[in-house]
């Protein structure tokens, strides 16, 4: 979840049964440079930061750039940090924020600004061409398919729920702080080389990237990844942790590798 | 003269959804040089939201199933309006596309035995759905989309099409703009394949993305393509309808196939009080033979919650109409209660279904597991749009090729469930190779520079207006006619009046003034979509006024019956000389010998 707390302990914001006026101070700029503006919206049950978004384009800013898609939370379009926490607009309710303050929406920053809410995220499809693409292993039935267990697919399954909206490889401070782009993949792509390298049917072996070029060693597990991304991923338990250990096993510790094999881990 | 940029392919693909992309996959396949557009950022499109599954008759979970049946149930769903040839191939061709996207990495759910797991679905008699939980669209995009970044396809994302391009007739490219800057963009090709998807956003309650204004119907209406079948739209029964701003976002009909049930304000499971008479025998007509059926008892026929999705949508609107709705005017989907029926009851709901869990708990702060849920119908699909060639989707333009649901006739009437990913790629798949096959044998056409200014400088137009009516508006004035005059439930009266609402918005549409600049104007996007959302929204209204009968997804109060007479014919549109729109009436493609006989064997 992306809020810190985790529980809904904070009493939900009612907003009352009529309506009510919020103000959103909105950055507006372009190429990093810009300001906040405020808009006073007025406000119903049951919205979201995006249906806000939507209002103010409707009627008061008709050209503010924003991303979105579905408005369902299922394409990973509408990220930006909102009060200061990287989130998907259409899934951030206005109860589940201080709206008797004025509510700040800014673009994510690790990613170069083009347009008020918009950013330039090409950089992220740039990584995913370099990584090996998936290698099936020779199909094991004669008609040319594959077997495998559900529970084998399990695994691997919930690091395909991701919906790349980027918001993990916002928050880390590799990218944010440090800005190692050029050697640094970022959390949303060692959950995808964790979803290939733990594939069941692919042969291929990215170790030698990840520890390389992939820089897999400059994550030092502060899980700020984990606590934003929207689907829930464990991406540093999950994924990175255990991409680490098969990097270390098979880089460092060979016969800890063989010894782990024989007990079938 | 507006300042473009040129890019020369063979094969320009329009969409990047689950189509576009199979298209782009198999014409570089060819060896051709393909280009790819997509409106929104690659891995966005509007394929990722489909939950259900795949439709595929591989039998895996009931050896029974095969193409006869798929085929037999695919007819029957759309009230034989279908292109049976189109059908036909679907049903034999999806297994090995369901398969094949196993080879390129999807992770489908499995039988114990380790194969592609297959589910039930509304429509379908056996369980056909290949599918992952509930977000099969999105395993099917990211496959396809993994697999394109590897194949040397060009990509241009955030890009729009205003118009395509020909030359005598034939296919000559596209002029578009890219959303970034604001640049115009010229791709010349000779074969252009229109993977754009559907027009849900001309309804003011709908599952679809802002994508979906109608743009490659549109498109190539004005290139001289003929539309077809565009009355049939359809209302998906499930849609979540409280608070107010989720109304229309899609409720899985998976949340039935996993034994969800339909109740009214009185708990009554009225799905069992009206259940057509050509469906009698598949369904059950007890809830436990019903409950039976979901949980996979081979010899159990399917609840009624699980009959067509326009019947399903109609008996839901009865039931609010006739004042047995739920609080806020819908019914109430309850899956709770499978709880006394499973173990581990809560916990299998959600890995049954976890983006409905999610999304309900965090749209609507409702726990699925406990309480039921409040779903009305919502404008979903279109079966109708681009009139092709069943084995090469060309359109009526030589060069121009349609996949997708921007493309008619496979589902004629009314979609099955399940039929809408497989369509993706099965023609996704052949558009793509007589695409290449087109273009190898087709040189290159010329552009004409003077259309190319044209189109430029009517793009511009919003600029140039001092003041004018806000594109916004416009829109939202249209969803509500289409949703008001042209919903689920029509009559002649007010379908007429929608036609006169449409050309007053369409004389509003051509005076907008934008503000502000080219550079990412979601203002300006929106006045260049109107166009597209009109033409449609013409083109639903005019042939659903033609149509005088009730058939699949197009219910006619005044005419509830269907007619014999009307059952022979396909409605096309077309754009005629003097620039207004025709209607035309079509042989409906006629039945093979043997698929008659399929037909028959399976009533
Ligand atoms: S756990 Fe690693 S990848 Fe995730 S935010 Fe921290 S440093 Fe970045
Ligand atoms: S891993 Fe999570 S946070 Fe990162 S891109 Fe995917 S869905 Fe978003
Ligand atoms: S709009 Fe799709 S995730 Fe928000």
């Amino acid at each position: 979840m992306a809020t810190a707390t985790p529980t809904q302990a904070a009493p939900a914001q009612r907003i009352a049964a009529g309506q009510k006026t919020v103000t959103f101070e909105i950055w507006r700029g372009e190429k990093g440079k810009g300001e906040f503006r405020a808009y006073d919206a007025e406000v119903s049950e049951g919205m979201v930061v995006l249906d806000v978004i939507h209002k103010i384009q409707a009627e008061q800013a008709p050209d503010l750039a924003a991303r979105w898609n579905c408005k369902a939370g299922k394409c990973g379009s509408c990220s930006a940090e909102i009060n200061g926490m990287p989130k998907l607009m259409c899934m951030t309710r206005l109860n589940s924020l201080p709206i008797d303050k004025p509510v700040r929406v800014e673009p994510m920053k690790t990613f170069p600004s083009i347009r008020d809410l918009v950013t330039d995220v090409s950089w992220n499809f740039e990584v995913k061409k370099k990584i090996k693409k998936f290698q099936p292993r020779a199909p094991d039935a004669p008609d040319g398919t594959w077997r495998m267990r559900q529970a084998d697919a399990d695994r691997v399954q919930e690091f395909r729920k991701c919906i790349e909206c980027f918001l993990c490889q916002d928050v880390c401070h590799v990218l944010r702080d440090h800005h190692l782009h050029d050697r640094f993949i970022g959390p949303r792509f060692f959950v995808y080389s964790a979803a290939l390298e733990m594939q069941p049917l692919d042969t291929a072996d990215r170790l030698a990237d990840l520890r390389l070029r992939d820089g897999i060693g400059y994550c030092n597990i502060t899980k700020c990844c984990t606590k934003v991304c929207p689907e829930e991923i464990h991406i540093t338990d999950n994924a990175i942790i255990p991409l680490k250990e098969r990097v270390v096993d098979e880089f460092f510790d060979p016969l800890g590798k063989l010894f782990r094999r024989f007990r079938g881990e | 003269m507006p300042d473009y940029q040129t890019h020369e392919y063979d094969v320009l693909v329009i969409g990047a959804g689950g189509a576009g992309l199979r298209a782009a996959v198999e014409a570089s396949a060819a060896g051709v040089r393909v280009g790819l557009i997509c409106k929104s950022l690659l891995g966005k499109a509007h394929t990722v939201m489909a939950e259900g599954g795949m439709a595929a008759a591989m039998g895996n979970v009931d050896d029974r199933d095969n193409w006869r049946v798929h085929f037999a149930d695919t007819m029957r769903g759309g009230q034989y309006m279908n292109n049976s040839a189109m059908a036909e191939i679907h049903a034999k061709e999806a297994p090995a596309r369901v398969r094949e996207l196993e080879a390129w990495g999807a992770l489908f759910d499995r039988t114990p035995d380790g194969r592609i797991l297959q589910r039930n679905f509304g429509g379908h008699r056996y369980p056909r759905l290949a599918h992952v939980g509930d977000r099969t669209g999105l395993e099917l995009i990211r496959t396809l989309q993994d697999h394109t970044i590897h194949q040397g396809i060009e990509v241009h994302m955030e890009c729009t099409v205003l118009d395509l391009l020909t030359d005598a007739g034939r296919m000559a490219g596209a002029f578009a703009y890219d959303r970034e800057r604001g640049r115009f963009r010229l791709f010349r090709a000779p074969a252009v394949v229109l993977a754009t998807g559907g027009v849900g956003r001309a309804f003011k309650i709908t599952s679809n993305s802002w994508e979906y204004t109608g743009d490659g119907q549109s498109l190539a209406y004005r290139a001289g393509a003929a539309l077809m079948d565009m009355e049939f739209v359809q209302f998906h029964p499930t849609g979540m309808i409280w608070p107010p701003s989720v109304r229309g976002i899609l409720v899985t009909e998976g949340v039935r196939g996993e034994g969800g049930v339909l109740r009214n304000s009185e708990g009554r499971r009225f799905m069992f009080d009206d259940i057509p008479e050509n469906y009698r025998s598949q369904t059950a007509d007890n809830e436990e033979e019903g409950w039976r059926y979901t949980q996979g008892d081979k010899n159990a026929r399917r609840p009624p919650e699980l009959l067509t999705r326009d019947h399903v949508a109609r008996c839901i609107r009865r039931e609010v109409r006739e004042g047995r709705g739920s609080p806020h005017g819908g019914v109430f989907l309850d899956i709770a209660w499978i709880k006394s029926r499973v173990s581990g009851g809560a916990g299998h709901i959600r890995r049954k279904l976890p983006s409905m869990y999610h999304q309900f708990k965090q749209l609507a702060d409702i726990d699925i597991t406990e309480t039921p849920m409040e779903v009305g119908p919502t404008t979903h699909y279109i079966m109708g749009g681009i009139r092709v060639d069943a084995e090469t989707q060309m359109s009526d333009v030589p060069g121009l090729f349609a996949a997708g649901e921007c493309a008619a006739g496979l589902h004629g009437a009314n979609r099955l469930g399940g039929n809408s990913l497989s369509d993706l790629v099965v023609f996704g798949k052949r558009a793509g190779e007589y695409a290449a096959a087109y273009a190898k044998a087709n040189g290159a056409p010329q552009v004409n520079p003077d259309q190319v200014d044209e189109i430029g400088a009517r793009a511009l137009e919003p600029f140039n207006r001092a003041s004018g009516p806000n594109p916004y508006d416009i829109q939202h004035q249209l969803q509500d006619v289409m949703q008001d005059l042209v919903g689920i439930v029509r009559r002649q009266e007010e379908m007429q009046e929608a036609l006169e609402r449409i050309d007053g918005l369409k004389l509003c549409a051509a005076q907008v003034a934008v503000p502000g600049n080219r550079e990412y104007n979601p203002g300006w996007h929106t006045a260049l979509d109107l166009r597209n959302l009109l033409t449609v929204s013409e083109a639903i209204a005019l042939s659903a006024i033609e149509r005088k009968e009730s058939r699949g997804a197009h219910f006619r109060e005044d005419y509830p019956e269907k007619s014999a007479a009307a059952a022979k014919f396909n409605l096309t549109i077309r754009q005629a000389a003097d620039g207004s729109m025709a209607l035309g009436h079509q042989p409906v493609v006629p039945l093979t010998g043997e698929q008659k006989q399929i037909i028959e064997e399976m009533k």
